[in-house]
């Protein structure tokens, strides 16, 4: 048996246990219900429609919030590797940036826009950006010397040698860093949802728990798992075959 | 010739010049300056309904600092921290050491704990607080959910790490898994364990804070988000400033502590 | 000290293309640690179309020459000059490098990667296909055009940065020991090839190496570098014909060369690892 169907048999072992405590009534119905009525609640959700535009309300945030980080991690990192004193001067706050609860802004960022959107768009740019800055900094950092010296016996100019020799030769980690920022981003867009906000799906998850509504709350949060689940599946095929194309894989 | 901090030592290697480490020293304090100035410029955009300035959050700071009623809540946050890093680690050590020693069942369940970090964890407060209820017990189990993973990750590659001739030499000696683990494979492994604590501690700090900013009646977070409630500007920044330098320096302290230990090999 | 060694008649004939005049590199002093004077003072001609060697033992400076050379460094002392103007800070027009290194694009295929240069200098597309195509059927690598480096062998990848390369069609191909990291068998078959590509464009090519046999089967000169700083202790002729190939390693005169190269070098690698030893 492979590594990966062992996996998945741990994972369906897991959800038939959790099937099985809830419905002996091990764990009752008002803390967790059977994964099988979760599935039901969500299919009867999403088939009325209601939460399409939560739906969307999430998801567009989160890609606002990623375009902008890679955009800027990206831009950040050329920028932080061409200046190492400003670069070393830097590194402590991204060394301790993800210690620090960037959700204790979210307040901060409500009082100066008010309750929209640009709150939870920003809180997740900020968590996504700096894993983004740091990624792109490793990739550029693990640039061959080789790669500058052949760009520059091509008489290419800095601009160019940084679009079509250098980034080109960090992606694979500037595609690990876009790997770890959406995941980023969407803890950021989620929890401000569900702190304050007045749509998305974090907002409807805090909504229902308190309206006692464990069917909606417990559907939502699946939701979200398997939306979560799909976007990092597709993401590691991206990779896996971009790493497969270079030799890395 | 630079004379001023060129120190030429006998075996030729280079070390940092004084001038080097002072310029460093300069560099974090312009870092530094250049927040407060940032800050006081969005005081500037956003006016007193929007934040406090630096200065004013400063003074709210120290004055809150010296209120009893406040570290009441101070204490409810630490007690909570408190048990979140000694639990978390306890379970976190013991779990990843035993996952590095068995290989199969380590390789089968690695990337699954890592995909599970990638999760993010509110999903999993609703379950939490109506398992532990609302209060400190479902506060240290959301920090202990933050922290733990990277422990346990952490923890596992240290063990894996350790020579295996360390691990053969256990065998013939005849010890237990048990004696193994913690005469032999345990020390060996320390330097990493530590880096993967550092990030536990730093993301027990984060869960306890925001489980009492999701839904809590006291500590910081519930603070936080008392303030917010009734719009108290000046305590809002107040006491983002405080968890910020707090979360800081307990992070700082922490990098310090581990580059010693990774130097000590 | 050793100034120019090139008293042989045939330095009339064929005109320079590169000049090097006293020459030197020192990288200055860095975080406590002493300046270091790699290479130098050079004087040199390299004739048009000639293929010039040059051996040395590690670290005497022989990339730095390359990277002088090239203008890929400037000089810190003396000045290089190419057709008569002056090399610095760029890389003049007409010179291909090949690396030690690994060079290939790992994120374009094989055609993709040899018409890099051309696309980006402008040159008309279809005579830019053609170029390349006769690259690929030179370096033998039609089949694999679309292919990635990463699915080709070592020594495949070496090709396409020769091949990227000579589509250029430079005028000075410099090789910085482009066979370092392959096996014996290969570099016999890569010599042959370079010999090839080198009668069938009539560029200069300059190779550095540290394979005394291919430097002695290879080249019209081979220049002797001493240990750092790197000056050439003795520049020799070979006088092969220019339709040689790997066949010339059993003559007599390939087996006096090389004994000969081995002699200058034996002492001179000797004086750079007693240098070493002193630092240490």
């Amino acid at each position: 048996m492979t590594l990966g169907r062992i996996r998945l048999l741990v994972v369906v072992l897991c959800i038939i246990a959790l099937e099985i405590v809830c419905r002996t009534g091990l764990i009752d119905s008002y803390t967790l219900i059977p994964p099988s009525k979760m599935a039901v609640a969500l299919f009867h959700l999403l088939r009325d429609g209601s939460l399409t535009p939560e739906i969307v309300a999430t998801l567009g945030a989160v890609l606002i919030a990623i375009v902008g980080a890679v955009i800027f991690g990206i831009l950040g990192a050329v920028i932080l590797h061409a200046l190492p004193r400003l670069r070393r001067a830097i590194d402590p706050v991204l060394s301790i940036y993800y210690s620090i609860p960037m959700f204790v802004f979210y307040p901060l960022f409500i009082a100066l826009f008010g309750l929209t959107d640009t709150p939870k768009v920003l809180l997740g740019f900020l968590l996504a950006v700096v894993t983004m800055i740091a990624s792109t900094l490793n990739g550029l950092d693990r640039v061959p010397k080789v790669m500058r010296k052949t760009a520059r016996v091509f008489r290419l100019s800095k601009w160019s040698t940084v679009r079509e020799v250098i980034l080109p030769s960090a992606a694979p980690h500037i595609f690990n860093g876009v790997k770890l920022a959406i995941a980023q981003a969407f803890v950021g867009v989620l929890g401000a949802e569900f702190i304050l906000s007045t749509g998305g799906l974090g907002y409807q998850i805090f909504y229902a728990f308190h309206d006692f509504d464990n069917n909606k709350m417990y559907a939502i949060v699946l939701l979200v798992l398997i939306i979560v689940s799909i976007v990092n599946t597709i993401l590691l095929g991206w990779e896996r075959r971009l790493r497969q194309r270079r030799g890395l894989a | 010739m630079n004379i001023i901090g060129n120190f030429n030592t006998i075996d030729g290697a280079a070390r940092p010049s004084m001038w080097k480490q002072h310029q460093r020293s300069f560099d974090l304090l312009m870092i530094a300056a250049a927040f407060v100035v940032l800050w006081q410029v969005f005081f500037q955009i956003g006016g007193s309904v929007a934040l406090a300035s630096p200065w004013q959050a400063t003074r709210t700071a120290i004055a809150m600092l010296g209120s009893a009623d406040f570290w009441g809540d101070i204490r409810t946050t630490f007690s909570a921290f408190g048990f979140s890093v000694v639990i978390e680690a306890v379970l976190g050590i013991l779990l990843g050491a035993i996952l590095g020693l068995r290989r199969l069942t380590g390789d089968v369940v690695e990337p699954m704990i890592a995909g599970l970090y990638s999760i993010p964890k509110l999903m999993f407060f609703p379950m939490i607080t109506l398992f532990f209820g609302i209060g400190i017990s479902s506060e240290v189990a959301f920090g202990v959910l933050h922290g733990i993973i990277p422990i346990i990750l952490f923890t596992m590659s240290a063990v894996r790490n350790i020579k295996p001739v360390y691990l053969k030499s256990a065998r013939t000696m005849g010890l237990s898994t048990t004696q193994t683990l913690f005469s032999i494979a345990l020390p060996a492994a320390i330097p990493e364990i530590f880096t993967g604590l550092r990030i536990g501690i730093s993301g027990a700090l984060i869960g306890v804070i925001l489980c009492e900013m999701f839904g809590s009646s006291k500590g910081v977070g519930f603070r936080l988000m008392n303030a917010v409630a009734n719009n108290v500007v000046t305590d809002i920044s107040a006491i983002t400033l405080i968890l910020i330098v707090f979360a800081a320096v307990l992070s700082g302290v922490l990098m310090k502590l581990d580059e010693r230990l990774h130097h000590r090999i | 000290m050793l100034t120019n060694l090139d008293n042989s008649a045939s330095a009339s004939t064929h005109p320079a293309i590169v000049r090097l005049n006293d020459v030197s590199q020192v990288f200055p002093s860095r975080g406590g640690a002493p300046a270091v004077h790699a290479m130098g003072p050079i004087t040199l001609d390299l004739r048009q179309g000639e293929f010039f060697s040059i051996v040395g033992p590690s670290g005497c400076g022989k990339s730095t020459f390359l990277e002088v050379l090239a203008g890929l460094a400037t000089p810190t002392g003396g000045e290089v000059l190419m057709d008569g103007k002056r090399v610095q800070g760029s890389i003049p027009d007409g010179v291909g490098v090949v690396f030690q290194e690994d060079a290939s694009f790992p994120w374009l295929t094989v055609w993709k990667n040899i018409t890099f240069g051309l696309k980006r200098n402008g040159v008309d597309p279809k005579i830019a296909a053609e170029r390349a195509e006769r690259a690929l059927a030179l370096t033998g690598l039609t089949a694999f055009r679309d292919s990635y480096p990463a699915q080709l062998s070592g020594g495949m990848r070496q090709r396409v940065c020769i091949a990227r390369t000579l589509v250029m069609e430079p005028r000075l191909i410099l090789l910085d020991e482009p066979f370092a990291a392959l096996d014996q068998q290969t570099r016999l078959l890569m010599g042959d090839e370079v010999l090839n590509l080198w009668r069938a464009t009539g560029a200069t090519v300059v190779l550095i190496t540290h394979a005394l046999d291919e430097a002695a089967m290879l080249s019209d000169r081979v220049g002797v570098m001493s240990a750092r700083p790197g000056r050439f202790i003795e520049i020799i002729e070979t006088g092969w014909s220019r339709e040689r190939d790997s066949r010339i390693a059993s003559s007599d005169k390939f087996g006096t060369l090389t004994a000969h190269l081995w002699s200058l070098l034996r002492e001179e690698s000797i004086r750079a690892s007693q240098y070493a030893k002193a630092k240490s």
